[in-house]
């Protein structure tokens, strides 16, 4: 009893509207697959499009998504070996593994038959492994491939150069061409500015939602709370559905800021969290840090992507300009490792973290490369506390759990000693 | 008289620390862990009454510590070993800055304050290069005993170079030197040195301080100390409890916890939060 109450005690309204519509998303994939109801534009997460890909009532799919619901679901493994088995390294990115494995099969996993891709928009180049990830599922499936080049975050203005958003503006004029020719529909230009505009009202939504953590306690967990509101921005962004889910959203998070309610009995900790979760322990993963009353309250994960909290928002009466200032600007990953710093150090400011941890995932190594320097960083340079750790996005062979937890539990006994310290210094008695 | 005791549930062997309200250790245990951990735990806790003199009822706090420390069953509270490894490091040497410790396992770098609180740590990553696992698995490769290897390391006038630090391939290196006809104590003398030089690297990411002090298992290979102690240019802290460093913090905190009336923080929080 105790125990069903605790498990439900991290579901609200916000949750439950998540797996329904979400449930229709896969649903909507399952039919494109087997009855061929609607034509399947592969993605990648970072700065995607989507709103192009809605435009045309053409249906967005995301490999990245389709690999960590195998992996949340305990089902990843037997993919990542079928693509090991034909010679993919242990090595490699094991959610293009348990991708590639499911394409090798017939598609069919727990929550949805996934349909093959009419278009293989590859719109992340900021990692060598995606390209070549898009283009091994074009030579699989004989799908159409059109790769986005999109020129890295590197001005010192950290802003991009008018050139390239020029240069990505002609690109995507290039994709709607494809997206015409394979749906068998011209672009409806005032359909499209209405599906921005109501990514902007999303983005706007999501921002405040992302502001409510800054109260004590926080509404809800930045970091495990947010991965339930990013499937919808991603696949539903720009459509009626997906701004009810965050109206829905918005309002039962200020609910609960306004009521005191945090996600646990006790918010103890505050930390900021850099690097995506391990999927395939996820619940195991939020407990070794519920444990501890350890809120995260900011993460850097759930602006892969996109990145809506500083300023940006989609802008209607420009639609292409903005869609590219989204995939160029504001994601996480197309930025350089110095804004990353910054956006981290911004969270643990303005956000009143007590620390920052760091989850390094072996699969992804361009987006962990550097995460040393940045624990150095942050511990030596502004004296934050620090916790690095490691596994993986998607392969369960990388999680050890003994590890894992005795890592997390050192750091929250020392942040909590330091707490000890401090509140026996305010009282001005001995420590 | 009150007691209070720690025992240390590591992955090779359990270690059992009684002491009395002084600070003062009133005994030692020391078990293999085996399989069954709680028998082990218990095992070692029996024998650490036992040899203090002092009736169970009056080890009034006991913590686990290490990684079996939630198989203390008879335990009020668990506490990590790398808290425990500062306490009881800075308890035997209050100087102490730095931590290295070295287990079977693991391999940590520890950075402490004044009190002996954690201020950072590091450890190795899931890989067991660079612990007492390696040595371990040298020693196999050259039919000696774990406990022989460091004094012969003392005697390489040529250490060979390792061209590795994994635990699985190093007995294929050594095979391969003593192909080449390599002299028994310079292979021993490269092993020695390629893990001394894994952990210094490792422990410099937390910054060495003044003084440092030596814990673990692999404290007692007396090439390990001289290894590290070369390769840093100072002497390194090392007690003859340095493998009961974890135990020993273990107990301080039982003891604080036992007169300061501090309720464990595990129980607190279970009894807030149940685990979903």
């Amino acid at each position: 009893m105790a125990e069903t109450e605790a498990r439900t005690s991290y579901q609200g309204q916000m949750h439950l509207l998540q797996k329904e519509i979400m449930g229709r998303y896969f649903s909507r994939l399952t039919r494109a697959a087997e009855q061929g109801k609607g034509k399947a534009v592969y993605m990648l997460i970072s700065g995607n499009p989507v709103e192009l890909v809605l435009a045309f009532d053409m249906i967005p799919v995301y490999p990245e998504i389709n690999a960590l619901q195998l992996a949340v679901k305990k089902a990843s493994l037997p993919f990542i070996q079928k693509a090991e088995e034909i010679g993919y390294s242990m090595d490699n990115c094991a959610y293009v593994k348990a991708d590639i494995g499911l394409f090798l099969g017939d598609r069919k996993t727990p929550f949805a038959t996934i349909p093959p891709p009419a278009l293989i928009l590859c719109n992340y180049v900021g990692c060598n492994v995606y390209l070549q990830w898009f283009e091994h599922l074009a030579e699989y499936s004989g799908g159409e491939i059109y790769n986005l080049d999109i020129p890295f975050m590197r001005d010192p203005s950290d802003q991009p150069r008018p050139e390239d958003i020029t240069y990505v503006v002609r690109q995507l004029e290039e994709v709607i061409e494809a997206c015409e020719r394979i749906s068998g529909t011209p672009l409806n230009y005032a359909k499209l500015k209405e599906i921005v505009g109501r990514s902007g009202e999303t983005g706007e939504m999501w921002s405040r939602i992302k502001a409510l953590t800054k109260n004590v306690p926080s509404p809800f967990d930045a970091y495990f709370d947010s991965v339930t509101m990013m499937a919808p921005l991603y696949c539903l962004r720009g459509s009626e559905e997906g701004v009810r889910f965050f109206e829905t959203a918005l309002k039962e998070m200020e609910e609960k800021a306004r009521m005191g309610i945090g996600p646990l009995p006790e918010e103890r900790f505050r930390f900021v969290i850099e690097g995506p979760p391990p999927w395939p322990y996820l619940r195991t993963f939020r407990d070794l840090f519920a444990k501890w009353g350890a809120v995260a309250v900011a993460s850097t994960y759930s602006t892969v992507g996109g990145l809506w909290e500083f300023g940006f928002h989609h802008d209607s009466n420009r639609p292409l300009e903005s869609i590219a200032e989204h995939m160029l600007q504001w994601n996480v990953t197309n930025r350089n490792f110095l804004q990353r710093y910054e956006q981290i150090h911004r969270y643990l400011k303005e956000w009143s973290a007590d620390a920052l941890v760091i989850h390094s995932v072996k699969s992804c190594r361009l987006f962990s490369a550097g995460q040393g320097d940045m624990r150095e960083y942050f511990t030596k340079e502004l004296g934050i506390p620090t916790l690095l750790i490691e596994s993986d996005i998607e392969d369960p062979r990388y999680f050890s759990e003994a590890q894992m937890k005795n890592r997390i539990d050192a750091f929250f006994e020392s942040l909590e000693h330091k707490k000890i310290l401090l509140a026996g210094a305010k009282a001005g008695g001995a420590v | 008289m009150i007691y209070a005791a720690g025992i240390d549930v590591a992955s090779t062997q359990t270690k059992g620390i009684i002491i009395n309200e002084k600070k003062a250790i009133v005994s030692r245990a020391l078990t293999d862990t085996g399989a069954y951990v709680t028998r082990a735990a218990e095992r070692c806790f029996a024998e650490a009454v036992q040899t203090s003199g002092a009736k169970r009822e009056e080890v009034v706090y006991v913590v686990g510590t290490g990684y079996g420390r939630y198989k203390v069953t008879f335990g009020d509270a668990q506490i990590t070993e790398i808290s425990c490894h500062a306490r009881g490091a800075s308890y035997l040497f209050p100087n102490t800055r730095t931590v290295i410790d070295m287990g079977g396992q693991d391999a940590k770098g520890i950075k402490i304050g004044e009190d002996g609180d954690v201020k950072d740590f590091v450890m190795n990553d899931k890989c067991a290069a660079g612990t007492g696992r390696f040595l371990a698995s040298a020693a196999e490769a050259l039919a000696l005993s774990l406990d022989n290897i460091g004094d012969i390391s003392l005697n390489a006038k040529n250490p060979v170079r390792l061209t590795t630090v994994c635990t699985v391939f190093v007995e294929s290196d050594i095979m391969s030197y003593l192909a080449q006809g390599k002299k028994t104590e310079d292979i021993l003398g490269g092993v020695h040195s390629a893990i001394a030089a894994r952990t210094i690297s490792l422990v410099r990411r937390v910054g060495i301080e003044t003084e440092v002090t030596f814990t673990g298992g692999v404290s007692r290979n007396i090439g390990m100390v001289r290894a590290l102690e070369e390769k840093l240019g100072m002497k390194l802290n090392v007690s003859l409890d340095s493998h009961f460093v974890g135990a020993l913090g273990a107990a301080i905190f039982a003891l604080e916890r036992a007169t300061k009336g501090v309720a464990s923080h595990e129980s607190r929080v279970s009894s807030q939060t149940q685990n979903p």
